[in-house]
């Protein structure tokens, strides 16, 4: 049995979604110790002992993380589906990186896909959350600059 | 740290107020409910066997070991549900058009026509229970010749597909405005004034791609001989409407449900076989039915949009004057009609040939074609990306063959400003546009004349930077209900809103519409709060629900706001109507001396003599002091069918670099003004652009179908369809205009669709600029950086 299918069949966790059967598109990324995992691509026997958390963990109670609240204020979302797994690879990149420029907050999207917002505003949402985290990052997100980092 | 449920701050007129949107925290916080997290009690699953073949006879099937496999419930096949369940219907059939709406079955009998044809069906105690049998099915298939592009389809000796459908031809719709053979000739026979270009455009099939893969839980209470259905539709109402029909299930027995769905873009319009097959299944077993589909089965499943072949002919005057316009298409339909196939061809694509400018003779006729692929149907913009490709592509080679600048060709054709209606040739009254406007907006943002300049010294360097601009214009806000049905749509395109207030001043407001991504529970909200003055934040917006909800076609069209909005302020003055009359009564003023202004009705020239809009909700809700005659209550109803469609428009300009070693294209700024009319909440708006733009872009440089000669799906899953991601695109500058639409009541007009609209051709047409220098005109889309590569190879070895 997949995590995924364990978190959402057997748990009752289906905060963690499924968008593909080919581990492209992000949408079940979970933590796992510490570290973001597809959860489509990891059998639940695999997370045997490990702390996994999911978005049910993510908010105190009412209270929102930085990172879902960033995502609230800059229209990170719009249908939802891809959002717990962009939110939780977020938070991890923050995490390894917590003043990265842009480039590097696309770079670090490699693994999630979007198909409602062109990724502007999880990427603006993302550099927000690290801005507002940390106090000082450098936000070079100004409009119009090219990505070279195919 | 926000509370989940905090109040967006009110500074200003809250519509035109970009506040936070009001379904984000459920959908932050895994607290939504998606189809697929449904869970019901003795829930089982469904899992449907698919044709591997493109075109196959049906021999025989056997289920047995599949049946006895551990944990199955029951195996069905075609056998069973013909004459059980009726065909999938199309439900849009153009008009003289001589089109062939063959039988759809939910489940093939003796033919399959394409990869992904539904065969069987398994239930089973558990989803890996029902996958696993499905390997136990044993088909024996003798297979067919197949074709999978839609001219050659229409080829003499191409394999057919349907009896009643020689040729493979679904239809043939004429579009004809003016008289475009007689401009042709007039040009033909005056070759010292005038100029006609012709080109062959392929608008290459797309997968839709929302992120949530279709899915659908069937629950049938035999008791009382009622279906719940929670469905990833983008119009539950509509879907009511269809099960009933295929399934014999009384419309007033079926309650669709689909309130959070994960992004549809035009694929969750349709009505589909699966859901119908879940449905069949709960009703045999008595046990609720779920299914979804993985993202592969998706892509064999769930339609296909684009898929054009276009011969496309414009003919001009020296100066610059377009004549004419003339074009073949053969649209593939895929292997069936699916539910709005046939309209997006033609009403959505025909009909809008004369663009934003003036061509007083316009020609299509437009071959809709059955191919063994999956059925085409509405791809976000659905027919009008494909009527603006064509257009702005044909203009870019006018421009190329008269020396014109690209930007003064469309200036010199584009029709004047307009507030209330301007007729074409095609035979549509748009509603309001400037379109110089936008244009002036765009160059000016960009700096036309230095972006020239740049890519001149560029390219005296040996760089390759590209340049386009486009001007378009689109249709949508489908309504209104007279031309509905006069185009061959099976249904009405009006939109209901019920605004209830309680006794505590709370407000729901019921909409026939279904947002599944695009915000309307914020909008409406604002509409709402802006009209009554009631905070947004007491105000909740119900929708995707049939049994909740008044009737309403659903959300595709970019209608939701258009139409559904008008539906929802006009209730909400409907209110304020009634609230005035009951105020002048309880403060024992005339009637015509009340006042209402935020949210308060105060007797003029007495402002504290005052009934709050709330203190209204309490006494009517408890009706203790009522005036003579009137009803209890604070709610209001509307039916709003639009007088005509809404005609959004606007400018956009494109940079792209290409490096000649690699063929690789880089998308260097994207710049989209667009003209929706008035925003209720412009974060919303951007929002939209941004993904609307990102799909277009997708089109034009990644995204591509490739069937082989034997209909195989050789992009069968996303390791295999290249989706835009984040590191492969820049920021959209997102501008706008505000121009009104004269019918509208907020004169607000669509939003939804413009990216995707205008970004394919203006994207491409950069390219093309980019490789001018090589003599470069033409390429495949998408522009892969292989096929570029050859290009540029082939010219300079040429």
């Amino acid at each position: 049995m997949l995590l995924v299918h364990f978190l959402r069949e057997e748990l009752g966790l289906t905060g963690t979604k499924i968008g593909c059967d080919t581990s492209q598109c992000g949408a079940c990324v979970v933590s796992m110790n510490g570290s973001t995992v597809k959860s489509c691509t990891c059998l639940a026997v695999q997370a045997d002992g490990a702390e996994i958390a999911t978005i049910e963990g993510l908010a105190n109670g009412s209270e929102l993380h930085p990172m879902q609240e960033a995502f609230w204020d800059n229209h990170g979302l719009q249908c939802g589906y891809c959002t717990a797994g962009m939110i939780m690879t977020a938070v991890e990149m923050l995490e390894r990186n917590p003043h990265p420029s842009s480039d590097e907050v696309r770079a670090g999207l490699e693994g999630n896909l979007c198909r409602c917002t062109g990724y502007q505003n999880i990427v603006k949402s993302i550099l927000a959350a690290a801005e507002k985290m940390d106090g000082h990052a450098h936000n070079d997100e100004t409009g119009g600059h090219a990505h070279h980092d195919h | 740290m926000t509370k989940l449920g905090g109040t967006p701050t009110m500074t200003t007129r809250i519509f035109g107020s970009g506040i936070r949107r009001r379904e984000d925290p459920r959908l932050m916080t895994g607290q939504a409910d998606y189809t697929d997290d449904i869970r019901l009690r003795g829930m089982v699953h469904a899992a449907i066997l698919r044709s591997p073949h493109a075109h196959a006879k049906i021999n025989s099937i056997d289920t047995s070991a599949a049946r006895n496999a551990p944990g199955v419930l029951a195996v069905y096949t075609g056998a069973d549900t013909d004459g059980v369940l009726n065909p999938i219907p199309c439900a849009w059939l153009p008009p003289d058009s001589d089109i062939k709406a063959v039988d759809h079955p939910a489940m093939a009998v003796d033919t399959v026509r394409y990869v992904g044809d539904a065969v069987a069906v398994v239930v089973a105690e558990s989803r890996y229970q029902a996958e696993d049998a499905l390997e136990l099915i044993n088909v024996d298939y003798s297979a067919l010749p197949s074709v999978v592009n839609p001219q050659a389809a229409m080829a003499s000796g191409a394999p057919q597909l349907h009896e009643d459908a020689p040729n493979n031809q679904a239809f043939h719709w004429v579009v004809a405005g003016g008289d475009a053979d007689a401009a042709f000739a007039a040009a033909a026979g005056d070759p010292q004034n005038h100029v006609v270009v012709s080109e062959n455009i392929v608008q290459q099939r797309l997968i839709p791609n929302a992120m949530e893969p279709r899915s659908a839980v069937a629950s049938w209470q035999s008791a009382m001989g009622e279906l719940t259905l929670w469905s990833t539709s983008q119009n539950p109402h509509i879907v009511r409407f269809l099960c009933s029909l295929v399934t014999g299930i009384g419309e007033h027995k079926i309650r669709v449900i689909a309130v959070d769905v994960g992004g549809g873009f035009g694929s969750k319009v349709a009505m589909y076989a699966d859901e119908m097959l879940a449905t069949f299944c709960t009703m045999q077993l008595g046990r609720p039915v779920k299914w979804t589909a993985t993202r592969s089965e998706g892509y064999m499943s769930t339609i296909h949009g684009r898929d054009h072949v276009q011969q496309v002919e414009m003919a001009a005057t020296k100066d610059g004057k377009i004549t004419g316009l003339r074009a073949t298409v053969y649209a593939g339909m895929g292997a069936y009609l699916s539910t709005a196939g046939p309209g997006v061809p033609t009403i959505l694509h025909g009909l809008m040939y004369s663009g934003p400018y003036e061509i007083p003779n316009v020609k299509g006729d437009i071959f809709g074609v059955f191919t063994n692929t999956t059925p085409v149907d509405a791809y976000r913009g659905a027919g009008r990306p494909e009527a603006t490709f064509l257009l702005e592509r044909m203009i870019e080679l006018l421009a190329a063959e008269l020396d014109i600048d690209p930007v003064e060709m469309r200036r010199r054709n584009l029709i004047q400003p307009f507030e209330d209606g301007h007729d074409v040739s095609t035979g549509l009254t748009y509603d309001s546009g400037n379109y110089q406007g936008t244009l002036d907006l765009a160059l000016q943002h960009v700096d036309y004349p230095a972006l020239r300049k740049e890519q001149t010294e560029l390219r005296s360097q040996g760089q390759y930077m590209g340049i386009a601009v486009s001007t378009y214009c689109e249709i949508c806000g489908l309504g209104p209900s007279q031309v509905a049905g006069a185009v061959g749509f099976g249904g009405g395109l009006w939109e209901s809103a019920i605004v209830r207030f309680y006794a505590t001043g709370k407000v729901n407001v019921f909409v026939g519409t279904s947002p599944h991504g695009q915000g309307e529970e914020t909008t409406f909200a604002q509409i709402v709060s802006d009209e009554l003055g009631v905070p947004v934040e007491d105000i909740e917006i119900i929708h995707g629900d049939t049994d909740i909800t008044p009737m309403g076609w659903g959300t595709y069209g970019s209608r939701t706001t258009v139409v559904g909005g008008a539906a929802v302020v006009l209730s909400a003055r409907k209110i304020k109507e009634k609230g005035k009359a009951l105020a002048a009564h309880l403060l024992e003023a005339a009637e015509e001396d009340i006042e209402y202004e935020d949210g308060k009705f105060f007797v003029r020239g007495s402002p504290d003599q005052n009934k709050t809009i709330q203190d209204i909700a309490l006494m009517a809700n408890v009706a203790w002091n009522m005036p003579e005659g009137m009803e209890p209550g604070l709610e209001a109803t509307t039916f709003y069918d639009p007088p005509n469609f809404s005609y959004p428009f606007g400018a956009h300009v494109a940079v792209v670099s290409v490096d000649a070693d690699n063929g690789h294209i880089v998308l260097q700024r994207y710049v989209a003004v667009d003209d929706c009319g008035p925003q209720i909440n412009p974060v919303i708006v951007e929002g939209q652009v941004h993904g609307g733009v990102v799909q277009g872009a997708g089109q034009a440089l990644w995204e591509g179908v490739v069937y082989d000669d034997n209909g195989q799906l050789l992009t069968g899953s996303m390791l295999d369809y290249a989706l835009p991601k984040a590191h492969l695109l820049p920021n959209i500058e997102v501008l706008s205009t505000v121009t009104p639409s004269p019918h509208n009541p907020l004169g607000v007009k669509g939003i939804g669709e413009t990216g995707s609209i205008a970004s394919t051709v203006t994207i491409y047409n950069a390219v093309i600029d980019a490789l001018k220098p090589l003599g470069i005109t033409k390429l495949e889309m998408p522009l892969s950086s292989q096929r570029v590569w050859q290009a540029i190879q082939q010219a300079k070895g040429a």
